[in-house]
């Protein structure tokens, strides 16, 4: 397990993190998501205890990791694949095999588990290659095979895929869900690209400006966001103010430039919030529910088409701006266009309330 | 004159063509002492180069501009201070080396190793400074990982060597003082040249002027052909 208390770090006056606290259980898959710079390479080269923090505590397996007699061991008994891995100018086998050289494996096991990771990474001739000769995801594959054949208890991989071809990434990717199922590797992975988040981390961390204002699962993150600003990071397309007019048991209903929403929240009436909700749950119906006092549901008439690989999203003007995310077959199927009169709907239950913010 | 100069240049290719004892023995010696005092001095300076490069301690900018500036210490002067250390009334005059080949090894040694050890520094230098925490992070100590980023700048070192082989054979102040000269011991090319040329005997000077620069020739291929290595080897696509 890996737990951190209170972590900052400064490089002179530039404070790069600042009080992160949260932890990792053994054998999970976490995914810290947030913007480039953000800091999150800096929190996984503190974790990988290649960096040391300004302030803070850190525990890995059970041992004080800021403890100078500790960190050699805890090291060896970890691995980190870096965005851009550092080749060294030697033979892939080379690579490959310099993590267990440095502990001092037979040549009989080196031979051995090298090959297999050549297997693994989907590069079985390459042994005999100078390293610097390969590609890019070569590259990045070669460096994972360096940091898997040691048996890391913990991996770190810091944007493991950024600018990466797209069957590197799944390769990649691949390895990474097999080794944590098959050897139950605990994997903390930093992305910048929240569906690689999805795919790969049950739980994630989202970092932004150096601080780490919200801890979840996808849902909560993606649905629920704590900020605006991660709402925006994690790309919900329709964010709202608004202020709450009635509140019932849990239930409350927010003003929107004169459009009633209702949703769950605990704030209560008066309070200005922001409202939330993803793309994807807004329904698009060709006619208004007979019943007018149907809940959340708006006329309004389509003004932006916008695909995006077999979706597309689809603005609606209904006095406020709601985009919804449909397929290419609905937009085909419900005859979309531009100006075409429709009405949306979104559920209660997927609004998400936020007290507003600037 | 002009007749001396061409007789002298048809003599000198003579006694290098005819395998001249004396010419060949010169050369041998010479290749000895500065081999020598190359290797050993490789052997000193490469590792301290690693450890400057490795450690972070006050005053570090001030030992690399000290060292940078002794590339340039004059030969003579790196000669006179050997000379007052290894002369019978210096401190290390029990060894007596003076007018001896060890003697001029260690002269030759005071003047490559700054040499080595800064552009072994400087090769260190140059390699990708998240190199050193990949190392880290892979598990090495620190003996592993200097011993990696050694390997990793081994064309920048071997080129430092071959420089430090060029300055100890081409040098002839130290080997002068501290060797004195002496025809069948300490008698090297350059100091023979030196002689020859003040007595006369411009045929032997020049044959073995030939000869250093045939040394000095081979010596820039070879760094030419580490420098390419290393280029081809270098061929970083990220």
């Amino acid at each position: 397990m890996i737990k951190t208390e209170g972590i900052s770090k400064r490089y002179g006056e530039k404070e790069i993190l600042r009080d992160i606290s949260f932890w990792i259980r053994d054998g999970e898959i976490f995914g810290l998501i947030g913007p480039s710079g953000s800091g999150k390479s800096t929190l996984l080269r503190i974790l990988d205890l290649i960096e040391m923090p300004s302030e803070g505590s850190l525990s890995i397996l059970g041992e004080d990791a800021l403890s100078r007699e500790a960190r050699f061991n805890l090291r060896r008994r970890m691995a980190m694949l870096s965005q851009k891995p550092v080749i060294f100018a030697r033979s892939v086998y080379d690579n490959i095999a310099i993590g267990m050289k440095y502990r001092k494996a037979s040549q009989a096991e080196i031979h051995d588990r090298v090959f297999r990771a050549l297997q693994d990474i989907g590069l079985p001739d390459y042994a005999e290659r100078p390293a610097r000769t390969l590609s890019g995801g070569e590259a990045q594959r070669v460096a994972l095979a360096r940091a898997m054949v040691t048996d890391p208890e913990i991996l770190f991989l810091d944007e493991p895929t950024a600018n990466l071809d797209p069957h590197s990434v799944e390769k990649i990717e691949e390895i990474i869900l097999k080794l944590n199922r098959e050897k139950g590797t605990t994997v903390v992975i930093s992305t910048h690209d929240m569906l690689q988040g999805q795919r790969l981390a049950g739980r994630m961390g989202v970092i932004m400006d150096g601080r780490l204002p919200q801890i979840g699962n996808t849902v909560e993150i993606f649905h629920r966001p704590a900020t605006k600003n991660i709402a925006q990071f994690v790309q919900v397309a329709n964010i709202l103010q608004g202020t709450i007019t009635t509140h019932h048991g849990g239930e409350v209903t927010v003003d929107v430039s004169g459009k009633v929403f209702c949703a769950v929240s605990p704030l209560d009436p008066g309070t200005k919030v922001n409202i939330l909700f993803r793309a994807e749950d807004v329904t698009i119906l060709l006619e208004g529910n007979p019943r007018t006092s149907a809940r959340n549901v708006f006329a309004g008439k389509i003004t932006r088409l916008m695909p995006s690989g077999p979706f597309v999203h689809v603005v609606i003007d209904c006095g406020i701006d709601i985009t919804a995310l449909v397929t290419i077959r609905s937009v085909e199927d419900l005859g979309l266009a531009m100006g075409k009169e429709v009405w949306v709907s979104v559920k209660a239950t997927a609004i998400h309330v936020l007290p507003w913010e600037k | 004159m002009a007749g001396e100069i061409v007789e002298g240049f048809v003599q000198a290719i003579q006694l290098i063509l005819s395998r001249d004892p004396e010419v060949i023995g010169i050369t041998i010696l010479t290749l000895k002492i500065s081999l020598a005092s190359t290797l050993i001095s490789a052997a000193i300076g490469i590792p301290l180069g690693a450890l400057l490069y490795y450690y972070d301690f006050p005053g570090k900018r001030a030992v690399v501009n000290l060292v940078q500036t002794l590339y340039a210490l004059p030969t003579v002067i790196a000669g006179l201070f050997i000379f007052l250390l290894i002369s019978n009334q210096g401190p290390l005059g029990f060894l007596h080396i003076l007018y001896t080949a060890p003697g001029m090894i260690v002269a030759q040694m005071v003047l490559v190793i700054p040499l080595i050890v800064g552009l072994t520094f400087a090769a260190l230098s140059s390699i990708n400074p998240e190199m050193r925490q990949t190392v880290l992070s892979l598990g090495a100590t620190t003996a592993q990982s200097l011993w990696t980023l050694i390997g990793e700048a081994r064309f920048g070192i071997l080129a430092a060597v071959i420089l430090g082989f060029g300055r100890a054979i081409s040098e002839v102040g130290a080997a002068m003082i501290i060797g004195g000269n002496i025809r069948g011991y300490t008698r090297v090319l350059t100091t023979a040249i030196s002689l020859e040329t003040s007595v006369g005997d411009f045929a032997l000077a020049i044959a073995l002027g030939f000869i250093l620069l045939s040394v000095a020739i081979i010596v820039n291929v070879a760094l030419n052909l580490v420098q390419s290595g290393s280029m081809w080897q270098g061929q970083a696509i990220s």
